[in-house]
């Protein structure tokens, strides 16, 4: 067993990849919402910039956006950026934008007589926002949300494009070190652990908003 | 009748694009007053309750509630409105009752007619709580409080829907197709619900389809169609009229 051997080196990579994780996640959501918020106005000045966004985002490979983000400052602006925050930078602003047409959906998904009857009895518009349509929301986009942070997982294994040591480049570099398939078997579970957690988090998450089913 | 106004609704107007919804609209209700507002689809019978409920616009026009002014003309002839916290105050003072209920899916029974004393009102929880329970104890829905609106009949559901606006005590009560959505056998018990509070002297300003209900319960019904006030009056008066365009639309009903 090389697995055992390399354990270390391969948690490294995880630690990587998990610091991807929760960076993007922490700059993406906040992101999202606000990119939500701004595609609904109907200001064509602000509506028209933010539907380019999402669709370069949307539209665009990942791998591409974070070659984009590596050599774009340091070629062109004349300044150099450390490989991890170009990662960073690319992951927050691509998943900002799958972020956000969740959000708009959920949002976008909710009658407006809940606004309404919010209104009439009297609470601000921020009040019904966040005590009636929000918690709302919320239960509504945790599926796809789900779907996303899982998918974020494991699109952390596209870091290395740029030289970022993540798991998966970690992996592979002791699969052709030792020439042993073994390293690259322990990643794949290392990542479907990962994803059983952020699996086990969204359903408690679901459960506790579970307001149909009491 | 007592004669103190609570409602005053004068020479309004309101478009939506092309569309004239309602023209030159004059409404008075008195304190204690059940007023039934009849008339076919699209004849402005919501958009009125709406505007006055500040869900939509006046154009033009002045509304007056309880001798504050909501909105009146500037020299030009459009509708200006009042400062935000009188839009406010108004607000509290009117309580709306839709046609789809919009009941809170996500808050219990109890807690979709406390979250407004408490939050909006300042109401502390444990007073905002027993307020609520005697309204529910009163509109039969006692045993429904810890429920989550999904697991209540339509009828219940509407039922909530009242007692989550009286929760605020408005001087006025606007239903807006109270009955619509509900089966037939169950708008028996939501037009009892309206029926005690009519008892009680609530104000209340009803606009509906169930047209033996207005007969029974109206002190003045009123009849709209395509924006403007055809027919006001006594039910006595209204299920008598000479106006062929009353008659045409009440022989539909009782046919």
């Amino acid at each position: 067993m090389v697995t055992f051997q390399i354990l270390p080196y391969l948690l490294e990579g995880t630690l990587k990849a998990l610091q991807i994780f929760v960076l993007t996640l922490i700059f993406a959501v906040p992101l999202g919402i606000i990119v939500a918020r701004l595609r609904q106005s109907t200001l064509k000045i602000i509506q028209l910039p933010i539907r380019f966004y999402l669709l370069i985002m949307r539209g665009t490979p990942l791998i591409l956006q974070l070659i984009f983000f590596m050599y774009f400052p340091p070629f062109i602006l004349n300044f150099p950026i450390d490989r991890f925050l170009a990662v960073i930078l690319a992951f927050s602003l691509n998943y900002a934008a799958y972020f956000a047409e969740i959000f708009r959906g959920g949002l976008e998904s909710i009658p407006r007589g809940q606004f309404e009857a919010g209104h009439v009895l009297g609470f601000s518009s921020g009040q019904t926002f966040t005590r009636i349509v929000l918690p709302q929301v919320i239960k509504r986009i945790l599926p796809p949300s789900a779907s996303e942070a899982m998918t974020l997982i494991k699109d952390t294994a596209l870091a290395q494009i740029i030289g970022v040591a993540e798991l998966f480049r970690a992996a592979q570099n002791s699969t052709s070190r030792l020439v042993s398939i073994e390293p690259i078997i322990a990643a794949g579970i290392i990542y479907l652990v990962l994803n059983s957690l952020v699996a086990i988090v969204f359903n408690r998450f679901e459960k506790k908003l579970s307001y149909y089913r009491h | 009748m007592a004669s103190e106004m609570v409602l005053q609704v004068e020479n309004i107007a309101k478009s939506f694009g092309k569309l004239e919804v309602l023209k030159a609209i004059d409404l008075t209700v008195h304190r204690g007053e059940v007023v039934v507002i009849i008339g076919p689809s699209g004849s402005g019978k919501s958009t009125l309750l709406r505007l006055i409920n500040q869900l939509e616009q006046v154009d033009s026009g002045k509304v007056t509630v309880g001798g504050q002014i909501l909105c009146e003309n500037d020299a030009a002839g459009k509708a200006v409105y009042a400062d935000k916290l009188t839009l406010k105050a108004i607000q509290l003072k009117i309580g709306l009752v839709f046609q789809n209920f919009n009941l809170f899916p996500h808050f219990s029974i109890l807690r979709n007619i406390t979250e407004a004393p408490i939050h909006v009102l300042g109401q502390d929880e444990k007073t905002a709580n027993s307020k609520a329970t005697a309204i529910l104890n009163k509109l039969g829905l006692q045993d429904k409080a810890e429920n989550f609106p999904f697991q209540l009949s339509g009828g219940q559901q509407q039922r909530a829907a009242i007692a989550r606006a009286l929760a605020l005590e408005p001087t006025m009560l606007f239903f807006d197709e109270p009955t619509s959505a509900l089966d037939p056998e169950l708008t028996g018990e939501v037009l009892k619900v309206i029926r005690q509070l009519a008892a009680e002297h609530m104000t209340m300003v009803v606009v509906t389809h169930e047209m033996s209900f207005a007969r029974e319960l109206a002190d003045r019904i009123i009849f709209m169609d395509q924006g403007v006030i055809i027919d006001a009056g006594t039910p006595d008066q209204v299920f008598n009229s000479k106006n062929e365009r009353t008659r045409q639309f009440l022989r539909h009903y009782s046919a």
